[in-house]
C-alpha cells in the first residue's frame, strides 16, 4: 500500500474531526453513566435520516440534521417516559426504544433503496475512503466541512457551558437548586449527540461513533483526576486512535502477510480499544500493573513487619540470651513463599536483621539496632491498639490479638501518639506484657 | 411516581391575600398544608411549620418518616401534592440565592474528576451567569470556605481520595460558599468521624451567630439536645415542634417513635441533664 | 365501564395464573411438548421437498432484487404465508417463532437480573467470532461459524464483567466499550475477508442484519434445538434463576452460587443470541431478548406467568413478523419482527390493566378527584364543628382551610352540589345535605383515626398507610379501630386537629 497525502490526508482529517467531536461529548455521557444513551441514539437516528431522505429526496445536510435533532430528543423522551411511566429500568428502556427505532429505520431504508443510495451497511461502518473522491476539482470535500462545523459546535457547547455541564453532571439536584435546570442540560446533550452522530454517519459509521463517544473518555478518566484534563486527554486519545487507525488499516494487514487493506473506521475503533488496554495495564493508579505493584508492596511491608515483630517477641521471651531465631522457624511462622524470602532478603539488605550461623550449619536471624527500633515501634502499636480495643469495645483478651495484628501495619505515627495520649500512657497490654517505650536515639 | 395536582393559579387577589395570611412573612421558611405522596402513599401529610429565624433546627424522626423528603419538597426537588412553601414570604424561585443545600453524601458519584476546590466552587455557579466561566474571586471565596472547614490542605485532592468526614466537610464548604440565609442539611453527621462532627457543630454555631437559620436532618437522638435549639419531631406529620427543652420530651419522642426505642430514655435523660446544667 | 374493560383484559393473565398455581412446571412441559412437535413437523417435510426451496412469497432478498412484475396480490400472499403453504415460508415462520420463544423465556431472566443491555454487547461481540472462524477455517459451515460466534460472545461477556470491576469504569461504559471495540475488530476482519476475495465470503454480512428469508431447514433445526435447551434450562434451573434474579447475595447464602447461575444464564443467552444472528442479525437480536420480557412485565407480577407470557409474546412477534414480511416486497424480516415486538410492547405499556400507563393515569385521575372531594367534605365537617350543625357555612371560612384556589374550590363545590352532597344557600355560603353530612362526618372520623394511628402505632408501618381508603376498617383490623376510637374519645381534651397543635408550637 502506498501513502498518498491527497487521499490519506483527507481521510485522516475526517477521522480526527469525527473522533474529536464524539470524544468531546462522550466525556459527559460517560460521567453521567449514560454511555449507552450514545449507543441508543446512534442507532435510533436511522429512521430520522430515512424520513429526512424521503421527505427532501436528497442527501443535503439540513434535512438530515433536523431529522437527527427531532429523533434525538424523541429518543431521550421515550426512554425517560418508558422508564418513568412504565417503570422499566433505563437500560432495558433504551434497548426497547433503540432497537424498535432501528428496525423502523431499516424498513424505511429498504423502502426507498431504489431512490436514495443509502446502504444499511454504510450506516454501520461508513465510507471514509469515499471522502476525498467527493471533492470536486480538488476543493475541500463536503463531508469535511460538515464534520468541521459539528466539531466547532461541540467545542462551543462544551466551552461555553463548561460549568453548567460540570455541575449538572456531578450533582443534578444541586444544579437545579442553583437555577441551572439539569434536565435542560440533559436534553441539550442529547441533541448535540444526535447531531454529531448524524454528521458522522456516512463518514465513519455508527459503530465508530459509539467507540469514540465512550472509549477515549474512559481512557482519559483512568489517567487523570481533573475534568479539564480528562477532556483534553480524551481528545489526544481520539486523535491518536484516528491516525493510528488509518495507518494500521493501510499497512497492518501487510505486516502480517496479507495483501489487503482493512476498513479504516473499524480499525480506528480497534486502535481505541488497544489504547484502552494500554491504559488499563499502565495507568499509575487504576492500571492492573500499578495496582498489582501496590498490592505486592503492601504485602511485602506486612510480611517484613511480621518478621520484625516475630524476632522482637523471640528476643523478648529470652532476655539476656543472645540467641538468633532459626531461619526455618521464621519462614514457618510467616508462611514459606517467595514473598517471605524476598522480605528476609530485603530486611537483610536494609540491615534491620542480621544473619548468623547457629549450631551446625543452620542459619538464624536476629534484630540489628535499627531493626530493634522499628520492631519496638511496631510492637508498641500492636499493644496500644489492644489496650484501646479492650477499653472501648469490651472485647475479651483472647479476641484482641487478631484485630490488632491487622491494625498494627496501618497505624501512623500521629495516630500512635494520639492512642498513647488517649490511653494515658499505659505500661502493659491486656495480656499483661509490657508496652515498650520508643527507643530514644 | 408522584401524584401531581394541576398547578394552582393564584388568580384572585382574595386568594393571594389568604395565602399570605397563612404564611408567616418574617419566617425564613414557612410551610403551609404541604402533602407529598408517592402513589397513594403519603410520605408527608399536612405539614404546617414556620421555622424561627436564626436558630439551629433539628428534624428528627424514625426511618421512613419523610425527613429528607421534607427538605427536598421545600426546595422543589420533589413535587408536592398540595401546599406551598415560602422563604421570607416569597416562593423558592425568587429566593434561590438565600438558600443553601447540603445533600446526602451518597447522592453523588465521588469518582467524578473534580478536586475538593472544584466541588466547593460549584456552590457559586448559581451566581455566575450562563456561559460565563468561573471567576477568580469565586475561586478565592471557595478556597476561603475550604479553610473555614479546615480542608484547605486538601483543596487540590481528587474527591474520591478524601475520607467520609472530609467529603462531608467539602459539602459543607460548598454550602457556605453559597452565602445563604437559610441552610438545609440532609444528615450531615451520617458516617463522619468524631473530629468532623465537632467541626460541623462549631460551624453550625458560627452560622447561628451570623443570624443564619440551619435546618438539619439528624438521626442521633442523644446529641439532639446538645446540638439544636429547636426540634421538629417528624413522622409523616409533624408530631411536635418547638424549642428543644420543651419539645424534646420523652412523651413526644414516644409519640414520634411509637415507643420502640430504648434509646429514648437515654435521650430524655440527656434533656434532663441539659436542664440542670 | 373502565373496570369491565380491565376485567376483560385481565382474563388471560388470570387464566395463566390459575394454570401456574396448579403446577409450576406443567405449563413449561406443555411448551416443551409443543416445541418438540413443531420441530418434528418441520423435519418431516424437509425430506420430501428438499432441494427446491424456491418460494412464491416475498421474502426480502437484497441480492436477487425486487421482482415487481407478475407478482400475485399482497392479500393472496398473506394468505399463503398464513397457511404455511410453501415449504420456505414454513421454515422461516417456524424458525423465527421458535427463536421468539427461546429469546422471550431466557430474556425474562436476563431482564430481571438487570442484564438486558449485556445482550447488546454480547451480540456485537459475536462478529469477530464469525469472521475469525471463516478466516481460519475457510468454510461457511454454519456450526463452525456459530461456534466462533459463541466463543467471542462469551469473551465479550467476560470482558464486560472484568471491566466492570475497575472502579473508574461503570457498567454502562463497560458494555459500550465491549460493544464497539469487538464490533470494530469484527468489521476489520470482515473487510480483510472481503478483500482477500476467495469468492466465498458473500453471505457473512447476513450475520449483521440477519437474513431470515435464507433460513434453511438446518438453521431452523438448530434454533429448535436451542429452544429446547433454553426451555429445559428454564424449567430445571427455575428456582436458582429466580433466587439469583431476586437477591443474589441471599441466594449465595443459601448455597446457590450466583457466579455459576449467572454463567449458565448467560450461556443460554449466548446460545440464543448466536442462533438468532442468522434470523434477525446481531444488532436487533437484543430486541428479542429485551422487548418480550419487558412487555410481559406489564401484565403480571408472577414470575412463572411472566416467563410464559414473554415466550408467547416472542413467539407471536416471530410468527406475525415473518408472515408480514413474506407477504409484501422489501420488508426485511428481522426488522419487521422487532417492529411487531415493539408494537406489542407499547400496546402492553399503554393498555395493561394494572401496570399499564392508561390504567394508572385513570386510577390517579379518579383518586385525585375523590381526594379533592373528600378534602372539601372534611373541611366542611370541621367548619360545622366550629359553627353549629346544620347551619350555613360561609365560603370565607372554607377557603383558608386548605391551599386551594377560589376557582378550584368553586369547581369542587359545583361537583359536590351535583352529587347532592351540599346545597348553596346563597352565593357565598353553603350547607351540607343529610347525605353530605353523613359522608363528611365519616371522612372526618377516618382522618382522625388515621392520625391517631400514626401517633400510636407509627412504628408499625407508616408507609403502609393508605389514608384515602374509604374506610379505615378495610385496612386495619376492627379491634384496632375500636381501640383507636377509644383513644380518640380520651384525647378530646387535646385539640384533635394537628394544625391547631402547630399553632400552639409556633
Amino acid at each position: 500500500m502506498t501513502w498518498d497525502w491527497a487521499l490519506d490526508g483527507w481521510i485522516i482529517l475526517a477521522g480526527v474531526l469525527s473522533a474529536t467531536s464524539c470524544a468531546l461529548l462522550g466525556n459527559y455521557l460517560v460521567l453521567r453513566k449514560m454511555s449507552l444513551m450514545g449507543d441508543a441514539i446512534s442507532h435510533a437516528v436511522l429512521p430520522g435520516l430515512a424520513i429526512a431522505f424521503i421527505l427532501s429526496n436528497s442527501r443535503s445536510a439540513w434535512p438530515m440534521f433536523m431529522g437527527a435533532v427531532i429523533v434525538g430528543v424523541f429518543t431521550a423522551l421515550m426512554i425517560e417516559a418508558i422508564n418513568r411511566y412504565g417503570k422499566v429500568e433505563t437500560g432495558a428502556a433504551m434497548g426497547v426504544v433503540f432497537s424498535t427505532l432501528f428496525a423502523i429505520g431499516l424498513v424505511l431504508i429498504r423502502q426507498v433503496a431504489d431512490h436514495v443510495d443509502l446502504d444499511p451497511g454504510c450506516v454501520l461502518y461508513g465510507n471514509i475512503v469515499q471522502i476525498p473522491l467527493d471533492a470536486f476539482g480538488g476543493g475541500i470535500p463536503p463531508a469535511i466541512t460538515n464534520l468541521a462545523v459539528v466539531l466547532a459546535l461541540n467545542a462551543a457547547f462544551v466551552a461555553l457551558l463548561y460549568k453548567e455541564l460540570k455541575i449538572s453532571s456531578f450533582d443534578p439536584e444541586l444544579a437545579t437548586t442553583q437555577g441551572i435546570n439539569a434536565s435542560w442540560m440533559h436534553y441539550a446533550l442529547m441533541i448535540m449527540t444526535a447531531v454529531t452522530t448524524v454528521a458522522n454517519f456516512e463518514v465513519v459509521g455508527s459503530i465508530l461513533v459509539i467507540a469514540m463517544l465512550i472509549v477515549p473518555p474512559v481512557v482519559a478518566h483512568l489517567l487523570t483526576d481533573r475534568l479539564g484534563a480528562m477532556i483534553a486527554l480524551s481528545l489526544v486519545v481520539a486523535i491518536s486512535a484516528a491516525m493510528g487507525g488509518h495507518v494500521l488499516a493501510l499497512f497492518g494487514p501487510g505486516w502480517i502477510g496479507l495483501d489487503a487493506t482493512a476498513n479504516t473506521s473499524a480499525m480506528m475503533a480497534v486502535v481505541a480499544g488497544m489504547l484502552l488496554a494500554l491504559a488499563l495495564l499502565f495507568s499509575p493508579h487504576h492500571g492492573l500493573i500499578g495496582r498489582a505493584y501496590h498490592r505486592w508492596a503492601l504485602a511485602q511491608r506486612i510480611v517484613q513487619q511480621d518478621i520484625l515483630g516475630l524476632l522482637y517477641r523471640w528476643h523478648e521471651m529470652r532476655p539476656g540470651e543472645n540467641q538468633p531465631l532459626p531461619r526455618e522457624h521464621v519462614l514457618e511462622a510467616v508462611g514459606d513463599g517467595a514473598l517471605a524470602r524476598w522480605a528476609i532478603r530485603s530486611l537483610l539488605r536494609r540491615c534491620h536483621v542480621e544473619s548468623r550461623i547457629v549450631g551446625g550449619c543452620e542459619r538464624g536471624l536476629e534484630l540489628s539496632k535499627e531493626g530493634r527500633a522499628a520492631a519496638t515501634q511496631l510492637i508498641r502499636s500492636h499493644r496500644l491498639w489492644e489496650v484501646y480495643l479492650a477499653k472501648h469495645f469490651n472485647l475479651p483478651p483472647d479476641h484482641l490479638h487478631e484485630p490488632a495484628e491487622r491494625m498494627e501495619h496501618f497505624i501512623t505515627d500521629e495516630l500512635h501518639e494520639q492512642l498513647a495520649h488517649d490511653l494515658t500512657m499505659p505500661s502493659h497490654d491486656p495480656h499483661g506484657r509490657s508496652i515498650p517505650e520508643p527507643d530514644n536515639p | 411516581m408522584i401524584v401531581r395536582t394541576p398547578p394552582k393559579k393564584a388568580s384572585s387577589s382574595a386568594i393571594a391575600g389568604s395565602l399570605q395570611a397563612e404564611h408567616d412573612v418574617a419566617a425564613p421558611v414557612s410551610i403551609h398544608d404541604m402533602t407529598v405522596a408517592y402513589h397513594r402513599r403519603p410520605v408527608l401529610w399536612d405539614i404546617d411549620y414556620a421555622a424561627p429565624a436564626g436558630q439551629l433546627i433539628g428534624i428528627v424522626g424514625p426511618n421512613g418518616a419523610g425527613k429528607s423528603t421534607l427538605i427536598k419538597a421545600c426546595l422543589d426537588l420533589v413535587p408536592r401534592a398540595s401546599g406551598s412553601v415560602r422563604f421570607f414570604g416569597n416562593p423558592y424561585k425568587k429566593q434561590r440565592r438565600q438558600i443553601g443545600y447540603v445533600p446526602q453524601r451518597e447522592s453523588v458519584d465521588w469518582d467524578f474528576p473534580a478536586s475538593a476546590l472544584d466541588v466547593v466552587t460549584m456552590g457559586r455557579y448559581g451566581r455566575i451567569p450562563w456561559c460565563v466561566p468561573v471567576r477568580r474571586k469565586d475561586r478565592a471565596k471557595a478556597l476561603h470556605c475550604l479553610e473555614q472547614v479546615g480542608m484547605a490542605d486538601y483543596a487540590t485532592r481528587q474527591i474520591s481520595k478524601l475520607s467520609g468526614g472530609q467529603q462531608q466537610r467539602v459539602f459543607l464548604a460548598r454550602a457556605l460558599v453559597q452565602e445563604a440565609q437559610v441552610y438545609f442539611m440532609d444528615e450531615p453527621f451520617a458516617g463522619v468521624d468524631a473530629a468532623t462532627e465537632q467541626a460541623i457543630v462549631i460551624l453550625l454555631r458560627e452560622l447561628k451567630t451570623q443570624g443564619k437559620t440551619c435546618i438539619v436532618v439528624h438521626h442521633d437522638l442523644q446529641t439532639v439536645p446538645e446540638y439544636f435549639d429547636h426540634v421538629v419531631l417528624l413522622n409523616m406529620r409533624i408530631v411536635a415542634s418547638g424549642p428543644t427543652a420543651e419539645t424534646f420530651t420523652s412523651e413526644n419522642l414516644h409519640r414520634t417513635y411509637g415507643g420502640r426505642l430504648t434509646l429514648l430514655d437515654k435521650a430524655a435523660s440527656a434533656v434532663a441533664r441539659l436542664g440542670t446544667d | 365501564m373502565a373496570r369491565r374493560w380491565i376485567d376483560i383484559l385481565n382474563c388471560p393473565t388470570r387464566w395463566a395464573q390459575s394454570l401456574s398455581r396448579k403446577s409450576h412446571s406443567s405449563a413449561f412441559w406443555v411448551g416443551l411438548v409443543l416445541c418438540l412437535g413443531i420441530t418434528f413437523s418441520l423435519v418431516r417435510p424437509c425430506n420430501a421437498d428438499q432441494g427446491e426451496p424456491t418460494s412464491a412469497t416475498h421474502f426480502d432478498n437484497a441480492h436477487t432484487g425486487s421482482q415487481a412484475d407478475g407478482q400475485p396480490s399482497t392479500s393472496h400472499l398473506l394468505i399463503r404465508a398464513l397457511t404455511l403453504r410453501d415449504h420456505r415460508t414454513r421454515v422461516v415462520v417456524i424458525g423465527t417463532t421458535l427463536l421468539g420463544i427461546a429469546a422471550g423465556v431466557i430474556g425474562t431472566f436476563a431482564y430481571l437480573r438487570k442484564r438486558a443491555m449485556m445482550g447488546d454487547a454480547l451480540s456485537h461481540a459475536t462478529l469477530p467470532g464469525v469472521a475469525g472462524a471463516f478466516m481460519i477455517m475457510g468454510t461457511k459451515n454454519l456450526p463452525v461459524l456459530l461456534t466462533g460466534a459463541a466463543a467471542t460472545g462469551v469473551l465479550g461477556v467476560l470482558c464486560v464483567a472484568g471491566l466492570r470491576r475497575i472502579p473508574r469504569i461503570k457498567e454502562d461504559a463497560a458494555i459500550g466499550i465491549v460493544l464497539s471495540v469487538f464490533f470494530g475488530i469484527g468489521m476489520v476482519l470482515m473487510s480483510l475477508v472481503q478483500e482477500m476475495n476467495t469468492g466465498q465470503e458473500a453471505g457473512l454480512n447476513t450475520f449483521i442484519y440477519g437474513k431470515a428469508a435464507a433460513l434453511l431447514v438446518q438453521d431452523a433445526q438448530i434454533i429448535g434445538g436451542v429452544t429446547l435447551l433454553v426451555l429445559l434450562g428454564a424449567v430445571l434451573l427455575f428456582k436458582e434463576f429466580r433466587a439469583v434474579c431476586f437477591d443474589s447475595s441471599f441466594a449465595a447464602s443459601q448455597g446457590i452460587s450466583p457466579t455459576w447461575v449467572d454463567f449458565l444464564m448467560m450461556g443460554l443467552v449466548v446460545l440464543t443470541t448466536v442462533v438468532g444472528l442468522q434470523a434477525v442479525g446481531l444488532i436487533l437480536v437484543v430486541a428479542l431478548l429485551i422487548i418480550p420480557s419487558a412487555a410481559a412485565r406489564f401484565w403480571t407480577d408472577h414470575l412463572v406467568v411472566m416467563t410464559l407470557l414473554a415466550g408467547l409474546i416472542g413467539a407471536v412477534s416471530g410468527w406475525i413478523g415473518s408472515t408480514i414480511s413474506a407477504s409484501a416486497p422489501r420488508l426485511p424480516t428481522g426488522a419487521i419482527i422487532v417492529i411487531v415486538a415493539g408494537c406489542l410492547f407499547f400496546g402492553s405499556m399503554l393498555f395493561a390493566p394494572h401496570r399499564g400507563v392508561i390504567a394508572s393515569l385513570a386510577r390517579r385521575w379518579s383518586i385525585a378527584r375523590k381526594v379533592a372531594l373528600q378534602h372539601l367534605l372534611r373541611a366542611l365537617a370541621e367548619c360545622e364543628e366550629l359553627a353549629d350543625r346544620g347551619k350555613t357555612i360561609p365560603l370565607e371560612m372554607v377557603l383558608p382551610k386548605r391551599s386551594w384556589s377560589a376557582a378550584q374550590l368553586r369547581r369542587l363545590i359545583q361537583r359536590a352540589t351535583r352529587l347532592a352532597l351540599l346545597e348553596r344557600s346563597s352565593s357565598s355560603s353553603l350547607q351540607l345535605t343529610t347525605a353530605g353530612r353523613i359522608d363528611a362526618e365519616r371522612i372526618l372520623r377516618n382522618h382522625r383515626l388515621w392520625e391517631m394511628y400514626l401517633i400510636k402505632y407509627a412504628d408499625i408501618a407508616p408507609s403502609h398507610v393508605d389514608r384515602d381508603a374509604d374506610e379505615i376498617e378495610h385496612i386495619l383490623p376492627v379491634p384496632l379501630v375500636q381501640e383507636l376510637e377509644r383513644a380518640l374519645l380520651d384525647s378530646e381534651a387535646t385539640p384533635p386537629s394537628p394544625h391547631g397543635e402547630e399553632g400552639a408550637a409556633r
